[in-house]
């Protein structure tokens, strides 16, 4: 196992991702411990007299040191045990799991949009500096940034529902003249297409554009100006000189050479793209009540519900490392010389 | 705008001129230095200018289109939306200076020590920094305004908190590779002891950077803390907020009163935009290798 030096690199990688778990998991406890006020009091709710919240704190454990608390936090974690939703009654980790399709489907959707944009545009600004394309890409990377996303959503519910009239109510994922498709993967999209109902397919398809080309337009800028940018530097370096010299054509010296080396920095900078998604998805979440993680969240802060609250920021941060090592994992596959340094 | 300015102080020679030239080769800077200008006018002046009471309601105008006596309309209780943006723009202000500020000034003190000092310190404070970006960092915010309490000084706090890192790792990184520079070591052979060492001589070689990170740090903190408010974090109605006053108009946009989510929106946007441009012309004057 270890003669391979590409796989001892991938596990390498994979040890380091378990102290990030740990911090992760230590902050969230400090987080679920930091409640304003005694969370003794507040879980043994508004009617408690002194006898309850005592026994509400022997309960919950919150008499013990704040090491066992973690130990014992940690330990239900590992059962997957995230608390009990005060407002759905359902614990938080069932809550969570059913809805995280939804955030799921809308957040890939709008990466395959931006990334099928935006890497195109990179690639064209850079081979073509000083061109329309140029200026267009650059332009869209200023304004991308600083677009406030649920303004952005806004104003193509404006344009595209009241003025237009081509995109469905912004309510959910399906209009309720459909029937959801039986539950496979949770994906309306695929679960559509495994029934075979094209219809529902079509609906759900509707539903999700606006929401998903809101996150796209955000996450475009930074996929576009990385590409861009790796592009030029790809294109000015050595071997680009010299396949040129040796008389390569240029399509193969632009998508076989200069493309392949420009893709690790892109691939790169997608962790950094991820986490500003992930956040900007709570946004437009609220914004079209699209029924993910991110609008569960919200809900739960209107009515204090922290224990949903927390065991949202816990799930979405092992979401964001799990995606980083999937970025990091997939440097590893495109990049040939990586496996060799880890020697 | 001091700070900018202080951006030439360690290089004297035709700095100056430096700067005119690139101001001159790049007129979407100076445009961004304008617009700053308009804004900080809006954030001092604007409470005292604007024709309504941001907080005074008029029944019998409610939800009027943009008009000569209002600009930008009225919304559901008939306050001037534009009244209620032009006053918005201190609060939006303050909370992303305030966090800002925060975030530099203990970024710049822990990366500085991590730089100069490494060893267990350094080990200890990338781990941390680690941890802090393994979250989604709005989701962060979140979670440490739902944990905090839900008031407007959390807001700052978690802004602060998210933004905390770049300067840590910028700081570290400039004072690690200057610790053991010449001139580093020519000031503690004349007698200054490390700290005077560390804050006098070598953290000055810091500022540049970092002045290019605050301004496009500012953009992005009032997004953030828009973002919270329009989540309900933070702000309350009807305290005059952007992402307050975007989310109490996103109800009426399906039924086409655009004017109370737009305007506040396209200001909000105006800011965040400034806040870009300005970063990316103080990159060029900076590092006018790091242009792209």
């Amino acid at each position: 196992m270890a003669s391979s030096p590409r796989l001892r690199a991938v596990l390498f990688r994979v040890l380091q991702a378990i102290p990030v778990v740990i911090g992760v998991v230590v902050i969230s406890f400090l987080l679920t411990r930091a409640l304003p006020g005694d969370p003794a009091v507040y879980f043994a709710g508004v009617a408690a007299d002194e006898a309850s919240i005592e026994q509400t704190r022997v309960a919950m454990g919150l008499d013990k040191p704040l090491i066992q608390q973690f130990f014992v936090y940690a330990g239900d974690l590992l059962r997957g045990d995230l608390g009990q939703s005060l407002s759905s009654g359902r614990p938080v980790a069932t809550d969570l799991a059913n809805r995280l399709p939804a955030s799921l489907e809308l957040t890939l959707s709008a990466f395959v949009i931006a990334i099928s944009i935006a890497v195109p545009l990179g690639v064209l600004a850079a081979t073509r500096p000083g061109t329309w394309v140029d200026h267009l890409c650059r332009l869209l990377v200023t304004a991308g940034v600083s677009l406030p996303t649920f303004f952005t959503g806004i104003v193509l519910i404006y344009v595209f529902y009241y003025h237009l009239g081509v995109a469905p109510s912004p309510l959910g994922r399906l209009d309720f003249i459909y029937l959801s498709p039986d539950h496979v993967t949770g994906f309306y999209l695929i679960d559509a297409a495994i029934a075979g109902d094209w219809e529902t397919w079509w609906g759900a398809a509707k539903q999700l554009m606006l929401p998903a080309v809101t996150l796209a337009l955000f996450t475009l800028a930074p996929i576009a100006r990385m590409t861009r940018a790796a592009m030029l530097s790809a294109l000015s370096s050595d071997f680009i000189r010299t396949a040129r010299a040796a008389g390569l054509s240029n399509g193969r010296v632009l998508y076989g050479y200069a493309f392949r080396n420009a893709l690790l920095p892109v691939v790169t900078t997608l962790g950094m793209v991820f986490s500003f998604a992930l956040g900007a998805n709570v946004l437009v979440e609220k914004v079209f009540a699209w029924p993910g993680i991110g609008s569960y969240a919200v809900e739960a802060l209107v009515v204090s519900d922290y224990a949903a609250v927390q065991g949202f920021v816990l799930a979405m941060a092992l979401l964001f490392v799990a995606l980083n090592l999937a970025i990091d994992l997939l440097y590893t596959v495109i990049d040939p010389r990586i496996g060799f340094e880890a020697q | 705008m001091k700070d900018t300015l202080n951006i030439d102080a360690p290089q004297p020679s035709g700095s100056l001129d430096h700067l005119v030239y690139v101001l001159r080769s790049n007129p979407v800077t100076l445009i961004a230095f304008g617009m700053l200008g308009f804004i900080l006018f809006c954030a001092t002046l604007g409470p005292s200018l604007v024709p309504y009471d941001p907080l005074l309601t008029n029944a019998s105008k409610a939800l009027q289109p943009p008009s000569w006596d209002h600009w930008f309309g009225t919304d559901n209780v008939g306050r001037d939306v534009f009244s209620r943006v032009i006053v918005a723009t201190r609060l939006d202000l303050s909370i992303s200076v305030a966090a800002v500020a925060i975030s530099f000034v203990v970024g710049s003190i822990l990366g500085a020590i991590a730089g100069y000092w490494g060893g267990w310190l350094d080990i200890v404070l990338n781990r941390f920094l680690d941890t802090i970006m393994a979250f989604p960092l709005f989701v962060l915010a979140m979670g440490i305004v739902a944990a905090l309490g839900n008031t407007i000084e959390n807001i700052i706090y978690a802004t602060a908190i998210i933004n905390m890192p770049f300067y840590a790792r910028l700081v570290r990184a400039e004072v690690n590779i200057r610790r053991n520079s010449g001139f580093a070591r020519a000031a503690k052979l004349s007698g200054n002891s490390d700290l005077r060492v560390l804050a006098m001589h070598i953290f000055p070689n810091a500022l540049p950077p970092m002045m290019v990170q605050v301004s496009l740090n500012l953009g992005w903190a009032i997004l953030n803390a828009a973002g919270l408010s329009f989540i309900g974090l933070g702000v309350r109605p009807p305290t005059p907020e952007w992402g307050i006053m975007v989310a109490e108009g996103a109800n009426f946009i399906v039924s086409g009163e655009w004017w109370l989510a737009v305007f506040p929106g396209l200001w909000l946007m105006m800011a965040v935009f400034t806040f870009n441009l300005l970063g990316d012309g103080l990159r060029d004057i900076v590092d006018p290798r790091k242009r792209t």
